[in-house]
């Protein structure tokens, strides 16, 4: 085949395949159908009750911006972002440093890695409700099996989830436990897709472990390291069903995140108005923190 | 050449140090788990704890049948999940292979906002709509709500998979003379079934470990698995081989699909970092 009878066809295609693009969107209508029907519109309906002093029964006046305005002076609004982000700090950073680690020992071979890769990745597959009632009952003060084993060691018992100080911290440890292995397949995904050369030359030139990890690895899966930790970011902010297990937000409001007041609001005061200008907001959260971390990462790439 | 073999050998050792390590939280979680399931309530309160169930015992299964009910929201699971899952792969699959094929990336970034979107926010609407239909107390609003993760989860999927498949066959097709839609029906959708298995699995165990549509949405007759458990935990505070029966008994399925398909399942993990809710 020589250019010239080449570059007619090539352009044919191009037009064809434009017209057929257009054709091509018959079959992702039906599925446009229901996500404008279950994503869409709860969107839409979001932002009108959120408006409105919208209660289960009785009249649903307009309020303009009242429910924006009032959260900014509610104060259990106020902790409970405070709590969101530290807990979803300290959420991202060791399962971060936790998943890179486990990456960089999963992707190299020894015997039962395929085994031991799925053991470790069954607490994220695990229903979420079943692990969070387990962890309660390890994190018993009298009876649990955590103090127990602390006291094997000479530690003194904790108080895990029943006292205020120690309730953020639990929590995370279990967040941390539950989902360090997304964080380890996404980077794994990244390690497993690098080039072997660079690594054949630095084992010439004699380097160390460390050294091919810190100058080879982790500038290379760099990208991939920046995805997770954006999911991740998004997963903290968003956890739901481990703190309404084992906590609901207790004791008092000391583990009362964004996420539990919005379900309080809502689903047990029934203020439905003020809980959907929360999701208004909070869901505006969640997109800023997830495009700041991206645009982040495009002017780092750019430099 | 033997300080070499030294250091290689310690290299090992850390290697199987580390991984120890790292799965060592994972397995003695699940082997507590199943400790606490099959032991009798007086070793499960004991102090020091009782760590070997002896001799084991299944009663604490039997009470968890007998006494709530399992089996009905079992089915409940089953009717929920299997319905969403088979919703999402008739709906998804064909949007998936249409937005490959339209390359349309926009498009995409409306399933990403899906994943971004906290569950939660869907639930006061659907809500209020569903009270409206007078639909509250059956199945058909969980169905529907299930639908919010099971669709993006196998539109994403399958975007991947289709955009992979090599188009000359399907070109060949469409030149031979056959419809787009019969070029997707005899020729990409039987190529692309490795990736409808991947979305199949993850879609149906975020459907199956889903708690907060059901905790809203479900009534006393149509509460699911992790609905139902969490209730045994409200109203059997103290009485744990129960509770870990019961939370075993909603988890081990999709832990066994996990271990027998984890191919599948790293693959479709690594490509999208899906998650529900």
């Amino acid at each position: 085949m020589n250019a010239s009878t080449a570059e007619p066809s090539a352009a044919a295609m191009m037009t064809r395949g434009r017209n057929y693009a257009r054709r091509y969107w018959v079959f992702a209508a039906p599925a446009a159908v229901v996500v404008a029907a279950v994503i869409l519109f709860p969107w839409i309906f979001t932002l009108f009750m959120s408006v409105h002093d919208w209660k289960v029964s009785g009249d649903t006046p307009f309020v303009g911006l009242a429910n924006y305005k009032k959260m900014l002076f509610d104060e259990r609004f106020q902790w409970a972002a405070i709590r969101t982000f530290v807990f979803t700090a300290a959420s991202v950073i060791l399962p971060m440093i936790l998943g890179v680690w486990a990456a960089v020992c999963f992707s190299s071979k020894f015997r039962f890695q395929g085994i031991a890769r799925t053991i470790f990745v069954l607490p994220m597959m695990a229903t979420p409700v079943a692990i969070a009632l387990v962890w309660t009952m390890m994190f018993h003060p009298q009876l649990g099996v955590l103090n127990y084993l602390l006291s094997t060691v000479g530690i003194p018992p904790s108080a895990w989830v029943y006292d205020a100080h120690t309730v953020i911290p639990t929590l995370v440890m279990v967040e941390t436990w539950q989902w360090t292995p997304l964080v380890m397949l996404i980077v794994l995904g990244g390690i497993a897709s690098l080039p072997t050369d660079p690594y054949e030359a630095a084992i010439l030139d004699g380097a160390s472990p460390w050294q091919m990890f810190r100058h080879i690895t982790l500038p290379l899966v760099f990208p991939f390291i920046v995805v997770a930790g954006v999911i991740r970011v998004i997963d903290a902010l968003k956890a739901f069903d481990t703190i309404y297990v084992i906590t609901l937000g207790g004791p008092g409001n000391a583990s009362e995140t964004i996420n539990i007041l919005l379900y309080q609001t809502a689903f047990a005061y029934y203020d439905l108005g003020y809980g959907s200008a929360m999701v208004v907001v909070f869901f505006v959260m969640i997109l800023l923190v997830s495009m700041g971390l991206l645009v982040a990462r495009r002017a780092e790439v750019k430099t | 050449m033997n300080r070499h073999r030294v250091r290689r050998f310690f290299a090992r050792l850390g290697l199987y140090f580390s991984v120890l390590m790292l799965v060592s939280p994972a397995i003695l979680f699940f082997l507590w788990m199943a400790s606490l399931a099959l032991k009798n309530e007086s070793d499960n309160t004991a102090f020091p704890p009782v760590f070997i169930p002896n001799p084991p015992t299944l009663a604490n299964f039997i009470d968890v049948f007998e006494k709530n009910d399992f089996l009905s929201y079992t089915i409940n699971s089953i009717i929920v999940s299997f319905s969403a899952t088979g919703l999402a792969l008739l709906l998804g699959v064909p949007a998936g292979y249409g937005i490959a094929k339209a390359k349309a990336t926009k498009a995409a970034v409306l399933i990403l906002i899906a994943r971004v979107t906290p569950g939660l926010s869907y639930l006061i609407p659907l809500f209020l709509l569903f009270q409206w239909l007078g639909m509250i107390g059956t199945l058909t609003p969980l169905v529907i709500t299930h639908l919010v993760i099971t669709v993006p989860i196998v539109v994403w999927i399958m975007i991947g998979y289709f955009e992979g498949l090599p188009a000359e066959l399907e070109e060949a097709a469409l030149v031979d003379g056959a419809t787009i839609w019969q070029a997707f029906r005899h020729v990409a959708l039987p190529l692309a079934r490795p990736g409808i298995t991947v979305a199949t699995i993850l879609a149906f165990i975020f459907s199956w470990n889903n708690f907060i549509f059901g905790v809203v949405l479900a009534g006393r007759t149509t509460r699911t698995l992790p609905v139902a458990v969490y209730n045994v935990l409200t109203f059997e505070q103290i009485s744990w081989g129960p509770l870990a029966a019961a939370a075993l008994v909603v988890t081990a399925p999709v832990l066994l699909l996990t271990l027998l398909m984890q191919k599948e399942i790293v693959a479709g993990l690594t490509a999208g970092g899906v998650k529900g809710g």
